[in-house]
């Protein structure tokens, strides 16, 4: 708490300590979302320099990891914005991270990948720690700002979204 | 709720695969420090000024509106 106080009152030091703390954790989030390391650790350090320069409204009492996740998926969700904007439709999601299982081919792989990149951003985010990831609903509505409720209707409207547009690609889910 | 749409969530997990390895492979504080000492964008009190007698001015003389904007 100390801590947190004596960075809310502009102590760099605390501040590089609460960066060390939580560096790992926030990366980790980014990751998840945005699905690139190189990506994710810009906007590990974009989100640090926005929670340094908020630091006179940071409230100890909330906790800063919280705050510091909320800001990071903010910024993870404008990436995925600018990179859609960026990026041709049939760039679609990034690749895994991890190998997917055998058992889907390639060409499935493709377009489950294809419909998933053509996600509105809200949805694929959501989506993407819901379904891929296996976040749990609350952590999620906290690192959006919504409700577990809200959380729930995205992934019913990313699911519906997803079947419709595999079914338009001859994948039948 | 359509019956495929209970496969789905199985199926894009299975397709794109959770990410294998969230960790952070290198400290990022040197890019901080970096960051935190780049002098931010500072604008002199005379463009600030300069600003605000433009937009007075729109705001006295609204016809020169168009003409500026004839101009871009």
């Amino acid at each position: 708490m100390e801590l947190l106080e004596q960075f809310a009152r502009g102590d760099s030091e605390a501040f590089e300590a609460l960066f060390r703390q939580f560096q790992g954790e926030v990366y980790g989030w980014i990751v998840r979302i945005v699905r690139d390391p190189g990506a994710a650790e810009d906007l590990t350090v974009e989100t640090f320099w926005r929670v340094y320069r908020a630091r006179s409204r940071f409230d100890p009492r909330r906790g800063f990891g919280p705050w510091a996740r909320r800001i990071a998926t903010n910024l993870a969700l404008d990436h995925l914005s600018t990179r859609r904007n960026e990026t041709s439709l049939e760039d679609g999601f990034q690749p895994p991270c991890s190998p997917p299982d055998p058992a889907i081919g390639a060409d499935v792989r493709e377009k489950v990948a294809a419909a998933f990149g053509r996600l509105p951003v809200k949805l694929r985010a959501t989506a993407t720690l819901a379904m891929i990831e296996e976040t749990p609903y609350g952590d999620i509505a906290d690192a959006l700002g919504i409700s577990t409720g809200t959380v729930k209707s995205r992934v019913f409207r990313a699911v519906r979204l997803l079947r419709g547009d595999l079914q338009r690609m001859g994948v039948e889910p | 709720m359509n019956p495929s749409d209970e496969r789905v969530p199985d199926l894009v997990k299975r397709a794109l695969g959770p990410v294998a390895d969230a960790g952070l492979k290198r400290d990022l504080w040197p890019r901080m420090r970096a960051r935190l000492d780049r002098p931010a964008i500072h604008m002199p009190w005379w463009d600030w000024a300069l600003v605000a007698a433009i937009i007075l001015g729109f705001i006295l003389f609204p016809a020169a509106i168009p003409a500026v904007l004839y101009q871009f």
